[in-house]
């Protein structure tokens, strides 16, 4: 090790080490501070427990079924509208697949169903919202405006009329809510762009000679991660939840893949008699949802205060 | 006589995310009638959190009340019910903020307001709705009569106005009018020039002192800045980390301050003076208030520090009429021990032995 | 010859309107006359002084300079040469020149950025800076303001409003500037901390070799820290001179009624001091003639209120706008 860290010259070996610790200090301090700030807060506990169990269910989903093939599609008509048992702690559907297995396995889908959008529809909207916000003008009112025909619209019916004219599966569903997606962020980084636009340090910047891309990428966006970040964790939720609607009209996820949505599509049609088959896809979709939306809740408290309705 | 308002060893304490912090440490003030004094320190010396604790305006929690008294013609606030403070605040005890757009609403026009405040005091209850067409011309009058008496030109034609078509110091006027609706013993004024120009604090300045001068109203003037509380108080009390430091009036705290924290302020002060040579630093930070120093808390930075100030918190003390002292280097003359630093055999103890002398 | 090359920055009746939306306002010509015609120069190594109120326009002053917002009319003179003609290469090469140090510490760093990162960035776009170069070089720069080590990696909001300064200072002196504008560089500070901020700020400008130009309402920071200082009223200069012998013995009736109202702290309080009457009038509405005149205790006469005064220069080097002076 040649360069000696200069604030810890006595200890060269765990330079780089106490290098990282040392310029990481301040942020693990915030880190620490916003979970503590969480943690007050009963609600958002919850909702960080649902989405932590929502996680590691999604990644460890295939080690823990029981009928790997049910997933895929086998078929067991003997063993149909079983109720839950110690076999099938879930039950069995219409053509003998268990319910734990599609279920556990749908966790894994719906995650990445709701990465897939909120990523899409980030990618596309942040960049526009910077540059609408930053450099105004007739850049502005062009994004502004196609941005607010779009909000115009419900969500789930642009998102069905998308997929009507694609056709259905779960590929065109999820472009068809990325695109019902991203002008929320569009709106959401325009206004924040605008208001920091204004910021001293923005001027500062520009004083010391920076390019306007610079002031973009490397002032602007930064301090746009905090509405992001708490506008995606609610999103999520809301993601999944329009998939599952897509699903359960027949337009997302198709037989047999085991999507939430489609699950209780057909087991509606077992009500009330075979009431195992709609229901714990639909806990399911409940724990997943809430938890996204009390954690994201919980996130705006501490990350965003201001944004409060 | 007794004083319209006396705070006994008030303490306060704070709950944030790094620990407890003790903001307030045993505060004492006293404001007689017809009193002006200007409560003085720098950024979180306490002194906004004092001027809030007396009309109960802190949350609870994360503030904490730890003990004390606030007297108020007798009566301690800190032992009155919700209901009651209710009563006192804006009526017999009013406050004017720093920022005055953000105290008034802006989607109501000054007449609204201030009339709705008016007969709030009237009715003897609280803003509302009820009973209002009947006193309601009066009360347009008693405004117009306000806002003339606070110097704003045209009243009658102001007063329709929105504040937003107000500049900041005639918003600050309105404000000043409408605390004194209410003919309150009281007025409490947190920085209420801070956010103004020059100019204009000085004629709101003027203002407040005429206004005191006229109906003997009692005003605690918060500030940080030493040349306001000097043009309308005429006692100054300073404050350090959550302490009093000196009390005394404001002739005595310029021309004879005790306390090494004031000194050290003065003559770092900028003055608006030729300027000769350099001011001076007093060295140091303000002290954390989570873990404040022991003993005396300013002792980490005083020039005159002895051994007893870093074990002993020292206990405000009149060394000379009407001067009231925080520090371990004075003693009062009626205490019956005496300070190590002074010797009557030696002459050269200066003004300290001078004060025993004098009391015999 | 002489004098044209020690003026380091000259500006010749510059003026910067801002127009407003049509149709919202009645009357007024639809613009705010922020600055309205303002001829100054700085000589180098100088502490130059612009004092105002509200909307006065200095701080529109300050950042027309650095060309941050275009000015409407007028010339800036860098050492001789209209830097409003310069293109946009042109002005990064001059921002090595010129900085500043803006109002509100606490808004003037990036909240996301450490210091290092702000401190370094000026580096890292003119000179290309990185990696262990850079770092030293930051070092260095933080221990010339006084700041250490530790604060390096610290974010903006760990900081007390003093060490946030003296960051913004740090990173406007990374470039090795000659001009240094200083906007309200001690209106965020503790009362007995701006002294030891503005005894720094000397120190350093004559280790630097720096010129500043002081934007401030708060005079007695202006008469500390001040060579010369120019009087702004409504986007005009109404009285320019000496520090002490303008502050001492004012001519103008504005600066006379802005000296007598700062308030001491000292034991004697004067009896009478002068008291201007109203508020300061909106940009958009300058009155006619004397400006002042609305406001004005020593007004003459139809004279204040049709004709704007011709500023009258005087032997020890002072000026003043004012009819009572013609």
């Amino acid at each position: 090790m040649n360069s000696t860290n200069p604030t810890n010259p006595t200890n060269p070996i765990n330079s780089v080490w106490t290098r990282w610790k040392i310029e990481r200090e301040s942020q693990i301090r915030s880190l620490k501070l916003t979970v503590y700030t969480l943690s007050r807060s009963p609600l958002s506990v919850i909702g960080f427990c649902f989405v932590l169990v929502f996680l590691v269910i999604a990644l460890i989903g295939p080690w823990i079924i029981t009928y790997p093939g049910d997933v895929t599609g086998a078929i067991h008509m003997d063993q149909k509208l079983r109720a839950p048992s110690s076999r099938h702690p879930f039950g069995t559907d219409e053509v003998g697949r268990d319910i734990y297995s599609r279920v556990i396995i749908g966790t894994r889908l719906s995650l990445q169903i709701g990465l897939i959008i909120i990523f899409v529809a980030m990618g596309i909207g942040v960049p526009l919202g910077i540059i609408a916000g930053y450099f105004g003008g007739w850049v502005n009112e062009i994004i502004m405006r196609i941005t607010d025909i779009f909000l115009s619209i419900p969500g789930l019916l642009l998102a069905l009329a998308i997929v009507g004219a694609l056709g259905p599966g779960i590929k065109n569903a999820m472009l068809a809510l990325s695109i019902v997606w991203w002008p929320g962020y569009v709106r959401l980084v325009q206004g924040k762009t605008l208001s920091l636009r204004e910021e001293s340090f923005v001027e500062a910047a520009k004083s010391i000679g920076a390019s306007k891309m610079r002031i973009v990428f490397n002032h602007i966006l930064p301090n746009c991660t905090s509405p992001i970040i708490v506008k995606a964790s609610m999103d999520m939720g809301m993601a999944i939840l329009f998939a599952a609607n897509l699903g359960f009209i027949g337009v997302g996820a198709q037989p047999p893949i085991p999507e939430w949505g489609a699950m209780i599509s057909t087991g509606r049609n077992y009500l009330p008699d075979h009431w195992w088959m709609a229901t714990f896809p639909g806990l399911g979709i409940l724990i997943t949802v809430l938890g996204f939306n009390l954690l994201g809740d919980g996130l705006r408290d501490v990350l965003d205060p201001q944004s409060r309705i | 006589m007794e004083p319209l308002l006396e705070i006994k060893d008030l303490k306060i304490e704070f709950d944030t995310f790094e620990g407890v912090s003790h903001v307030l440490k045993g505060i004492y003030l006293t404001l007689g009638r017809g009193d002006t004094l200007g409560l003085v320190g720098e950024t979180g010396c306490g002194k906004s959190i004092t001027a809030k604790a007396i009309l109960r305006l802190l949350p609870i929690p994360p503030a904490r009340i730890v003990s004390g008294e606030i007297l108020f013609e007798g009566e301690d606030l800190l032992k009155k019910s919700e209901e009651e403070m209710k009563k006192i605040r804006g009526r017999r005890i009013a406050m004017v903020f720093q920022d005055p757009m953000t105290f008034l609403n802006p989607l109501f026009t000054i007449e609204e307001q201030l009339v709705d405040v008016i007969l709030a005091h009237e009715r003897g209850d609280g803003p509302g709705l009820q009973g209002e067409r009947l006193n309601r011309k009066r009360a347009v009058q008693k405004a117009i009569e306000l806002l003339s008496e606070v110097k704003i030109p045209q009243p009658e034609m102001r007063i329709k106005s929105y504040p937003h078509e107000f500049s900041g110091g005639m918003r600050q006027r309105v404000l000043i009018a409408m605390a004194l609706s209410s003919s309150p013993q009281i007025l409490i004024a947190d920085e209420p020039t801070t956010a103004l120009d020059v100019t204009i604090q000085a004629q709101i300045l003027h203002l407040i002192r005429d206004l005191v001068q006229t109906h003997g109203h009692s005003v605690l003037l918060v500030s940080h800045d030493l040349g306001v509380v000097a043009r309308v108080c005429k006692r100054i009390a300073v404050m350090y980390a959550g302490i009093i430091v000196e009390s005394c009036s404001t002739a005595q705290l310029f021309r004879r301050p005790y306390h090494p924290y004031t000194k050290g302020l003065l003559n770092s002060i900028l003055t608006f003076s030729k300027r000769e040579g350099e001011a001076q630093v007093i060295k140091g930070m303000i002290p954390d208030l989570i873990q404040p120093p022991p003993g005396c808390r300013f002792h980490p930075r005083c020039l005159e520090a002895m051994g007893v100030c870093e074990k002993e918190e020292p206990r405000i003390q009149e060394i000379e009429e009407g001067h009231w002292v925080s520090c371990h280097l004075y003693k009062s003359p009626s205490s019956p021990s005496v300070s190590s630093r002074t010797d009557f055999s030696k002459g050269g103890c200066g003004e300290i032995s001078k004060l025993f002398f004098s009391y015999g | 010859m002489d004098e044209m090359i020690a003026r380091l920055l000259e500006l010749k009746n510059l003026k910067k309107y801002f127009p407003l939306k049509k149709g919202i306002f009645k009357g007024g010509d639809g613009y705010v006359r922020a600055v309205d015609g303002i001829s100054f120069f700085i000589k180098e190594g100088n502490s130059f002084g612009l004092v105002g109120e509200s909307g006065s326009g200095k701080t529109t002053v300050a950042r027309t300079i650095l060309r941050l917002i275009e000015p409407t009319e007028g010339e800036i003179l860098w050492g001789g040469k209209d830097i409003c003609k310069f293109s946009e290469s042109g002005m990064k090469e001059l921002r090595k020149n010129m900085q500043m140090i803006f109002q509100d510490p606490h808004s003037s760093l990036n909240p996301r950025k450490t210091v290092f990162k702000s401190v370094a960035e000026p580096l890292t776009i003119h000179e290309g800076m990185r990696g262990r170069k850079l770092r030293e070089g930051v070092e260095e720069l933080l221990e010339i303001v006084g700041l250490k080590r530790e604060h390096m990696f610290r974010y903006p909001h760990e900081l007390s409003g003093g060490q946030k300064q003296r960051v913004g200072i740090a990173r406007a002196l990374s470039l090795h500037p000659k001009l240094l504008i200083l906007d309200e560089p001690t209106s965020a500070l503790d009362v007995s901390v701006q002294a030891q901020m503005l005894n720094f700020l000397e120190s350093l400008q004559k280790k630097m070799s720096l010129t500043y130009l002081f934007i401030s309402h708060n005079l007695a920071v202006i008469r500390y820290a001040c060579d010369t200082v120019a009087v702004m009223y409504l986007g005009r200069i109404i009285e320019m001179g000496e520090t002490e012998c303008i502050f001492s013995s004012p001519r103008h009736p504005y600066t006379k009624a802005l000296v007598s109202a700062v308030p001491l702290p000292q034991a004697e309080q004067p009896d009478k001091i002068v008291l201007l009457e109203g508020d300061i009038p909106s940009a958009t509405h300058i009155p006619s003639g004397c400006r002042f005149h609305t406001r004005c205790p020593e007004k003459i006469g139809a004279i204040c209120e049709e004709d704007e005064p011709t500023t009258r220069y005087f032997s020890d080097g002072s000026q003043v706008d004012c009819h009572l002076y013609q």
